[in-house]
């Protein structure tokens, strides 16, 4: 059972709703990434899901685009994301971490290679934007032998006989992309959501999680109440990206926390 | 032609979109029910006699082709080696081999239903061929382009907003035509359902290096019967060159011989300021190593860590820190070869095409013209090259000319 697992089966049995949040790793700088990333936890998140930057974010919207071009001119690397999820696990041994980015950056460094230090390092998912199940021999299948959870992105577009290719190799949880789009952009709407997680509910035990176009306290529970939780990445990048002190960040996060848990 | 048990070149790629390692299919999953969608379209049409029979048509009213096959006899004394031939493929309508591909794509778009027609352009001349094609057939075009060749290539710009495209500047990352191609992306991540994706060159996500190629290829193919036809039946070049940004002019120029061993194949890549010097080139093959962009493995111009570098040379249209899938398999299985040129030595072939030929060629195949001017001299009077003179240079004499240090102002 990864920590993905640990915390889906606690979050049932309290009967929660997860709330998972989105930093860009290194944004604007090791430093003050870290600050933020080792607050989220006391500030409601259960997962965290911490970016990758590369050059050429292609689903992302601007938000994350310049958090990722502000983390690469402070020097931020593999090496650097690698370290920031060491220092984290130093002192929390229980919350889950995915890393979420783009194929080349690992395919760079060599899939083996990758993984290895990923484990050692206390990673315990991947989210590959770029890896679609038709690729799945790249990263999902050795990732799954190493004990990492990959988990898949499900959209609008992937209809019902392309879902369980989708579902087929995925673990730890559904992402679902609650729009036709990039990060940060439209506002997904929960009369819309519901019936898609349904849907693929329908066709899988693993928790599905709805991210894209959630910005409020209001959003994250209307969309948590249809799903078993939501992400929220934009609205607190677009607050480090402002230079808002640390505190007020994880002050924002608490309180779309608390829109999620109270769903 | 069997070589480590590869008994063709040509039956590429399988059916997972690949070409040896090389190519695939890395793209989010919003877009992957859609590439599925146009993989499926396009076999269906590759069959379709009425399909071809809609092109040929077009192809030679539309274009003008066949485009001519001409043998340069003052460049080849002056080179005093083989005979040099060039495939005129600037003089189609547009001024460049781009409007070959998006011919096809816009038929196929059409056919698939899609109303709004998205491309990425880096020079502007698929832009161009783009925005033409769709006039043409009255389609909604957007064209995303690289904030910094909105300035550059400000003519091109005019002439897709004559033809009733928005072009819009892109100035996220770095405004390039690799940041271009990722906001085209992020347009048909958000737009699925009417819009079809025109890219320009032999790369992307399977199936598109596989459709460009085969687009494209009309090029090669006209040059096999052009050549007997000049030079006696059954007579082949021995040597096919061309220029290399993405590679889709040399594709289809190379594809037609891949299987022709006597043939010699070589690319052309831009070699900017030198590849020796740091990332001033855009020699993806001599200076970069596999990755993964754009929806396909290929070599690219990449740092220690895998983020993607800016090419630089003198030809927008060479500026991109890819290539094609294909070639990237055929550089590795060594059936093709592939140089650099430096912008020097693109501008001293410019320069001598204008006097000696009384042709002004683009940029980009003056780097292929470069290189048959170091090669020409060293091969018997007997043995035949073709270049591919795959654009006009009227878009870039401004270039040239600041190169030159003439003042275009009057």
């Amino acid at each position: 059972m990864t920590r993905i697992d640990a915390t889906f089966a606690r979050l049932r049995a309290e009967g929660r709703k997860a709330f998972v949040s989105y930093i860009m790793g290194g944004d604007p700088d090791q430093a003050t990434s870290l600050a933020v990333m080792k607050g989220l936890p006391a500030a409601g998140v259960d997962i965290i899901e911490l970016g990758m930057p590369f050059t050429d974010p292609m689903a992302d919207g601007p938000t994350i685009q310049l958090a990722g071009q502000r983390a690469l001119e402070a020097g931020m690397t593999m090496d650097r994301v690698l370290d920031m999820v060491r220092d984290f696990r130093a002192g929390d041994a229980t919350t889950p971490i995915v890393l979420m980015g783009y194929y080349n950056p690992i395919y760079s460094r060599g899939v083996d290679r990758f993984l290895a230090e990923a484990t050692e390092a206390g990673i315990d998912g991947l989210i590959v934007v770029d890896l679609p199940p038709e690729e799945d021999d790249e990263l999902c299948i050795p990732a799954q032998k190493a004990g990492i959870n990959f988990i898949r992105l499900a959209t609008p577009t992937t209809d019902d006989r392309r879902l369980p290719k989708v579902l087929q190799n995925t673990s730890g949880f559904v992402y679902y992309v609650s729009i036709t789009g990039i990060t940060g952009a439209a506002a997904a709407q929960a009369t819309d959501v519901g019936p898609e997680v349904a849907r693929i509910k329908a066709k899988t035990d693993l928790p599905v999680i709805v991210g894209f176009g959630i910005t409020t306290p209001e959003a994250a529970r209307a969309i948590a109440s249809v799903a078993d939780g939501c992400v929220v990445g934009s609205a607190i990048v677009k607050d480090i990206g402002a230079g808002k002190p640390v505190a007020e960040v994880l002050a924002n996060v608490a309180a779309l926390a608390k829109g999620a848990h109270s769903a | 032609m069997a070589e480590d048990g590869i008994n063709s070149f040509m039956t590429g790629p399988d059916e997972k979109g690949r070409f040896g390692i090389f190519g695939g299919r890395f793209v989010s999953e919003t877009l992957m029910p859609l590439i599925l969608d146009l993989e499926a379209e396009y076999e269906k049409a590759k069959t379709d006699a009425s399909f071809w029979a809609e092109m040929d048509d077009l192809w030679k009213h539309y274009v003008g082709r066949p485009s001519p096959l001409y043998f340069a006899p003052r460049l080849t004394e002056q080179l005093g080696g083989a005979k040099v031939y060039m495939k005129r493929d600037e003089l189609n309508h547009t001024g460049a081999h781009k409007i070959n591909n998006v011919l096809g794509q816009i038929i196929l778009a059409r056919r698939m239903g899609k109303t709004r027609i998205i491309a990425e352009t880096g020079a502007g001349q698929h832009g161009v061929a783009t925005a033409t094609v769709c006039a043409k057939f009255g389609l909604e075009c957007v064209v995303y382009m690289g904030a910094h060749d909105v300035e550059r290539q400000a003519p091109n710009v005019f002439r897709m907003r004559l033809l009733g495209a928005k072009v819009v500047p892109v100035t996220s990352g770095r405004g390039t035509l690799k940041d271009a191609m990722n906001d085209a992306l992020r347009d048909w991540v958000t737009n699925v359902r009417d819009t079809f994706y025109c890219i320009g060159t032999v790369a992307g996500p399977h199936p598109y290096p596989a459709m460009v190629r085969d687009f494209q290829s009309i090029i090669g193919k006209e040059v096999r019967w052009q050549l007997a036809e000049q030079e006696g039946e059954g007579r082949l070049p021995d040597v096919v060159v061309a220029a290399i940004g993405g590679g889709s002019n040399a594709m289809g120029l190379f594809y037609p011989f891949l299987d022709d061993p006597s043939v010699r194949i070589i690319g052309v890549e831009a070699g900017g300021k030198g590849v020796d010097d740091r990332m001033e080139h855009c020699a993806s093959l001599t200076g970069g190593r596999p990755g993964v962009l754009h929806g396909n493995r290929t070599y690219l111009l990449q740092d220690a860590d895998g983020q993607i570098l800016e090419g630089f040379s003198i030809s927008a249209g060479l500026d991109y820190p890819g290539i094609g899938p294909e070639h990237a398999w055929l550089h590795d299985t060594g059936r093709a070869e592939y140089v650099s040129i430096t912008d020097a030595e693109a501008l001293e072939a410019f320069q001598l095409c204008c006097k000696l030929e009384g042709i002004i060629p683009a940029l980009e195949p003056s780097h292929a013209l470069a290189h048959v001017m170091k090669l020409a001299p060293t091969l018997p009077k007997d043995q035949i090259i073709v270049m591919n003179m795959c654009g006009r240079g009227d878009k870039d004499i401004f270039t040239v000319a600041k190169h030159l240090g003439f003042d275009m102002k009057i």
